[in-house]
């Protein structure tokens, strides 16, 4: 693919500017945070050029933004983030992706490195079992039709209703587990159908379940209200999403969308972009069909974070309470969310696509748990499983600059056909063992695709959002165990 | 003879470029093109025939439409396809018949989840000696 040859306009060291007047239609400049360096990769694919046509998107509010781990997407890149003025602007599937409320969840325990390590590769058989994982993986648990409305508008809550973990989850979850507004009757039938099944599952691709290890602390304070108290502390994080439901919900809408786009007579310069006022029927039934797929997620995050306690418990013997596994942590990284920010001095309820994105929210805000209040929001940024993971916070910048916003992992760099034909599966899995990670998946080959040379490097990216100062690092870890679709 | 179909990398995701001599052997490359994705194909018997109707709104997005009706009963039905038989194909509409079997996880390998295509990068081209399409899929 051509280099992108547009404009950059340097602020700091860590943001850079599409001006708006690059293109004729956008309505904001757009804002890329990066380091010098990261910018070489990201302008190798034509990712700018996807912030530039975000811009384009009526009721759009400040900046078409890219964090550091943007990437080329359809329509929106991965890593965007933009912000439409509820009043006059419109909400778009793309820029919430197809997997919607991808995200991770963080457990603690109170069991340290030397006491997991010798015990790791049952463990991880353990997981592996209890867990269904992988392409067309079936859950354990059998919904029925009737019930699946009443999970798609409870979310989280109707996992811990039947037993999967505890009440004190849901306060440590974004949305306490459960999006507002979801509406069942917005959702078609395939999609019913492709989630009945798949509900409780870990799914494939890039998704995972990993046995990680406190390596550093870089604000003992903070860590500490999250729990994390030492090195060598082991920590669990899971990421998946909403699977086939989401999926097939982001089809639906888009599908919507495109008639949407020239019944109100939007003019876009990407397809994909496909969108409808937010306050149109078109609009509103995507919101609700959405925070159907979003509550989905939750229930599947919920479940695998209860099996996950199972498995522990089994292994060691003791309860998930004398275990100490309690949820640190739940973010939503594909999502779209009414929200209130200040835009130019005064208060606005805008529609914040996040897309490959946090939310970052900061101390004292209204939306994140009492037990935050002090430190502001746990921000999760998951790295490739042959690096690390950080546990970050919102901060009062990213209100006030980034719709409290952040960057949301580490970002492909390379195609997946690129990465099998480079790399070999069983490869990856040696070169893991010998550095002390045990790796279980459902598929060895795919593995190649999600090698640590695929990704750019996290620490990178936390970097630039530290000291852009749009969240603050808290704490790093390391895999020792992973299991993967 | 002229080759089917290609696959071209993308990178979050994968993409195929099919081709055909008229438009409705692009869609039955097209089709296929996704089942060697996700499986082997010469491992799909035809055991089964299912009757398909994919309307939308232009050609263009009929083919989007068609390769996520397949997405969809792979992924809720369990269904894998290696033949696919147009029978008819006007700008907005398609009728045909598909040929596979139920997967099997003891006969069949699953290669890759495709989770939806796209409409990304999309194009569908015309030309005196056939026609080409381009589609960016989701896994």
């Amino acid at each position: 693919m051509a280099r992108w040859q547009g404009q950059l306009i340097k602020i700091d060291d860590y943001r850079w500017k599409i001006p708006k007047n690059y293109k004729t239609g956008m309505r904001v400049p757009g804002l890329i945070y990066a380091s010098e360096e990261m910018l070489e990769s990201i302008c190798d694919e034509q990712t700018p050029e996807q912030v530039a046509n975000v811009a384009f998107l009526p009721g759009i509010v400040g900046y078409s933004f890219a964090m550091p781990d943007i990437h080329w997407g359809y329509g929106f890149p991965i890593g965007g983030v933009a912000a439409m003025d509820v009043k006059d602007g419109v909400v778009s599937p793309g820029g919430v992706g197809y997997d919607i409320n991808c995200g991770v969840r963080l457990l603690r325990t109170s069991l340290s490195e030397a006491e997991v390590r010798p015990r790791i590769n049952q463990l991880i058989n353990e997981l592996f079992h209890n867990i269904p994982s992988g392409l067309g993986s079936e859950g354990k648990i059998k919904i029925e039709q009737k019930e699946m409305a009443r999970l798609m508008v409870e979310g989280a809550r109707w996992a811990v209703k039947r037993g999967f973990g505890y009440e004190e989850d849901l306060n440590v979850t974004e949305e306490g587990g459960c999006l507002a507004g979801a509406d069942p009757s917005k959702v078609s039938d395939k999609a019913v159908k492709r989630g009945m099944p798949q509900a409780g599952t870990l799914g494939s691709g890039n998704h995972f379940l990993e046995i990680q290890v406190v390596k550093e602390i870089f604000d003992p304070h903070i860590a500490s209200i999250m729990g994390i108290t030492e090195i060598g502390q082991i920590l669990v994080l899971i990421h998946t999403g909403s699977r086939g439901f989401g999926h097939q919900i982001c089809t639906d809408h888009l599908r919507v969308m495109e008639q949407a786009v020239s019944k109100y007579e939007i003019k876009l310069p990407d397809r994909q972009l496909a969108c409808a006022p937010i306050e149109s029927p078109e609009g509103q039934d995507y919101l609700a069909a959405m925070a159907c797929a979003a509550n989905y997620a939750w229930v599947n995050r919920q479940c695998i974070a209860h099996w996950t306690r199972e498995s522990f418990s089994k292994i060691f013997g003791k309860s998930p309470e004398q275990l100490g596994m309690k949820q640190i942590y739940d973010v939503a990284h594909n999502i779209a969310k009414i929200e209130e920010h200040i835009v130019d001095g005064r208060k606005l309820r805008v529609c914040v696509h996040r897309k490959g994105a946090t939310r970052a929210f900061s101390p004292e805000h209204k939306d994140i748990p009492r037990c935050y209040q002090k430190i502001g929001q746990p921000v999760l940024v998951p790295g490739d499983m042959g690096r690390c993971s950080f546990i970050a916070v919102g901060t009062e910048k990213a209100m006030k600059e980034s719709f409290g916003s952040t960057c949301h992992g580490a970002g492909r760099v390379l195609s997946r056909g690129a990465a099998r034909r480079g790399i070999r599966g069983g490869d990856v899995v040696r070169e893991l063992e010998s550095r002390g990670i045990f790796v279980k998946a459902e598929s060895v080959s795919s593995l190649a695709e999600e090698a640590s040379q695929a990704y750019k490097d996290v620490t990178e990216v936390i970097d630039v959002v530290n000291q852009a100062g749009i969240s603050r690092k808290v704490a790093m870890a390391i895999p020792i165990g992973v299991i993967k679709g | 003879m002229k080759k089917a179909f290609e696959i071209i990398d993308h990178t979050a995701d994968v993409g195929i470029t099919a081709y055909g001599a008229d438009v409705e052997e692009l869609f039955s490359n097209a089709a296929l093109a996704l089942f060697s994705l996700i499986t082997e194909p010469e491992s799909v018997e035809e055991k089964l025939h299912l009757d398909l109707e994919v309307s939308s709104e232009d050609r263009d997005s009929l083919l989007v439409e068609w390769l996520n009706e397949l997405i969809y009963l792979f992924d809720a039905k369990h269904i894998l396809f290696s033949r696919f038989d147009i029978k008819s194909l006007t700008h907005n509409q398609l009728r045909a018949t598909c040929y596979g079997e139920d997967f099997d996880p003891m006969k069949h390998k699953i290669k890759l989840g495709v989770k939806a295509a796209t409409y990304h990068m999309l194009k569908l081209d015309k030309s005196g000696d056939g026609c080409k399409a381009q589609i960016i899929l989701d896994i």
